[in-house]
C-alpha cells in the first residue's frame, strides 16, 4: 500500500503570493516557489497551488508560476482554480503541473471529467468537491467556493465523477473548513468505502491527531491542510513522526 | 554527454527534462531516430494510454528505434510498460524488450485504491540503476496498469499484490514510479542511470 500522504495547500494571487502565510523563519514566506520548497524539505509528499484570482492577466502569471515550480520541485503538486475547459488544462499540464483539480466547471458540465481523462489520463484528474451537510444530515454540492448551492448530493456526484474518469476524489467539508476541530471523517469513510479511486480529506486540520484521525477513522488516503502550516502550528517533519509513531504508514 | 528524450504523444515529458536540468544537463527533446540513436543515453518517459501511444509510436517509426539501441536505455511510467509485450490497456501490442504482460489492477477490497497513486517502498532492488541506499526508500507511483514479477524485475513494490517496481535486460533500464518526482532518492537513481 501508498504510504498517506501529506498535502499542503497554497492559495496563489497573481501567480506571485501565497495568501495568509505568516512564517518568520522564512525570508520569502509570500513567494509560492520558496514556500513549496520549503514544503517539499520538510516532507510534504505532494503540493496543491490553487489560482484564486480573477482576471485574465493573473491567469498567465500563473502558468508561469507552475513552469518555476516545475523547474524547481521534485515532488509531484496538482494546480487548480478557474479551469473551465480543456484548453486551460492542456496550458497547465505544458507548463509542468502533475495533476489538475477541476471543481465549479465540472459540476456544471460533468463531461469536462471525461474530456480530461480520455485526453491526457485518469491519473491527471483530480475532482475537488466542496460540499456541506445541511440540517436534515444531508450533503450537499457548493459551486463558486461554496457561495452557491447545488441539487447534488456529495456522495453521488463522487460516484458520478469516478465513473466518468476521476483519477481522485479532494473533498472539502464547508462545516469544518476553517474551525480546526478535525475532518469530516464520517463522511470521508462513507467516501472511502464507496469509492475505487483515492479520497483527499480537507478542510479542519487544527492538530496533528486530526491527520491521524483522517486517516485512521476517515480511511482518507491523503490529507490536505494550509493555516496550520502557513502559520507554522504544525511542522510536517514533526507531524509525519507523530503519524508514524502513532501506526500511521507515512513516509519519513 | 548528450540525452535524448523520446518525444511522442504522451504527457509529462517536460518533467523529465526539468530533472536533468537540475543537474545542469541540457537534454534533446526529439522524436527524429537519428538523434535518439546518436545520444549516449535515451530515456523514454510519459503517462498516457498504452494503445494510443503504441500506435503514435509505430506511425513515427520509433518502435524500431527503440529496439535498435544499443546504449542505456530507461523507461518510466508508460515507457516501461510499452517496453513490455503486451499490454492489457487497450490490448495492444508493445515492443517486447521485456516477455512479459502489463495487467490491470483488480480491487480486492475497498481499501485497495485505483489508480495506483503516491509514495511506495523499493524492495529487492538489483542493477546499477540501484545502490544500497535506495533499498527501503519511498518514490511515486501514479498508475492503475502494472507489470507483474518476472525474471526482468530489478525492484519490487506492492499494492493488492507484490509486481515490478523496475526492470532490466541488457542496456533496457525502466522504472514504473517516476524517478524525476520522487525527491532525493529519484533524483540518486536517475545520476545513477547517468553515470552507467
Amino acid at each position: 500500500m501508498p504510504a498517506k500522504r501529506i498535502i499542503p495547500c497554497l492559495d496563489v494571487m497573481d501567480g506571485r503570493t501565497v495568501k495568509g502565510v505568516r512564517f518568520v523563519d522564512l525570508r520569502e514566506a509570500g513567494d509560492p516557489v520558496e514556500l513549496g520548497a520549503k514544503y517539499s524539505r520538510d516532507g510534504a509528499d505532494e503540493l496543491v497551488y490553487l489560482d484564486i484570482t480573477a482576471s485574465h492577466e493573473g491567469r498567465k502569471t500563473f502558468a508561469e508560476l507552475v513552469r518555476k515550480v516545475a523547474a524547481r520541485l521534485n515532488i509531484p503538486f496538482t494546480v487548480g482554480g478557474g479551469i473551465n475547459e480543456l484548453a486551460d488544462v492542456d496550458r497547465l499540464l505544458n507548463a509542468g503541473a502533475d495533476k489538475v483539480s477541476v471543481n465549479s466547471a465540472a459540476l456544471r458540465r460533468p463531461e469536462l471529467i471525461d474530456e480530461i481523462a480520455s485526453n491526457y489520463g485518469v491519473q491527471v484528474c483530480v475532482v475537488a468537491i466542496d460540499a456541506r451537510c445541511e440540517d436534515n444530515g444531508e450533503w450537499r454540492c457548493y459551486l463558486n467556493g461554496g457561495r452557491i448551492p447545488t441539487e447534488r448530493g456529495l456522495f453521488e456526484w463522487a460516484a458520478e465523477a469516478q465513473s466518468r474518469g476521476a483519477g481522485e476524489i479532494l473533498f472539502t467539508s464547508m462545516n469544518h473548513d476553517g474551525v480546526r476541530t478535525g475532518y469530516a471523517n464520517e463522511a470521508l469513510a462513507r467516501l472511502a468505502s464507496a469509492l475505487s479511486i483515492p479520497v483527499i480529506a480537507s478542510g479542519g486540520a487544527g492538530a496533528m491527531e486530526h491527520f491521524r484521525d483522517a486517516f485512521a477513522k476517515g480511511e482518507a488516503e491523503a490529507a490536505l491542510a494550509a493555516g496550520v502550516f502557513h502559520f507554522g502550528e504544525i511542522s510536517i517533519k514533526d507531524l509525519k513522526q507523530y503519524l508514524h509513531n502513532e501506526g500511521i504508514n507515512v513516509r519519513l | 554527454m548528450k540525452i535524448a528524450i523520446i518525444k511522442y504523444n504522451a504527457g509529462n515529458i517536460c518533467s523529465v527534462d526539468y530533472a536533468l536540468r537540475r543537474f545542469g544537463i541540457e537534454p534533446v527533446i526529439t522524436s527524429d531516430p537519428e538523434e535518439i540513436g546518436g545520444a549516449d543515453k535515451v530515456i523514454f518517459p510519459g503517462v498516457g494510454h498504452a494503445g494510443a501511444t503504441m500506435l503514435h509510436l509505430r506511425q513515427l517509426g520509433l518502435d524500431r528505434t527503440i529496439l535498435s539501441l544499443r546504449q542505456p536505455v530507461l523507461g518510466i511510467c508508460l515507457g516501461m510498460q510499452l517496453l513490455c509485450r503486451h499490454s492489457s490497456e487497450g490490448d495492444v501490442d508493445c515492443l517486447g524488450v521485456f516477455d512479459v504482460e502489463v495487467d490491470r489492477f483488480i480491487p480486492q477490497s475497498h481499501a485497495d485504491k485505483v489508480p495506483h497513486i503516491g509514495w511506495n517502498v523499493l524492495k529487492d532492488v538489483k542493477t546499477k540503476l540501484f545502490d544500497a541506499e535506495i533499498e527501503g526508500r519511498h518514490v511515486y507511483f501514479v498508475h492503475s496498469y502494472f507489470v507483474p514479477l518476472n525474471p526482468h524485475t530489478a525492484a519490487t513494490t506492492s499494492h493488492i499484490h507484490p509486481f515490478s517496481a523496475a526492470l532490466s535486460k541488457d542496456n533496457f533500464y525502466a522504472t514504473q514510479f517516476h524517478p524525476e518526482k520522487s525527491g532525493d532518492t529519484g533524483e540518486r537513481i536517475l545520476k545513477n542511470f547517468l553515470h552507467l
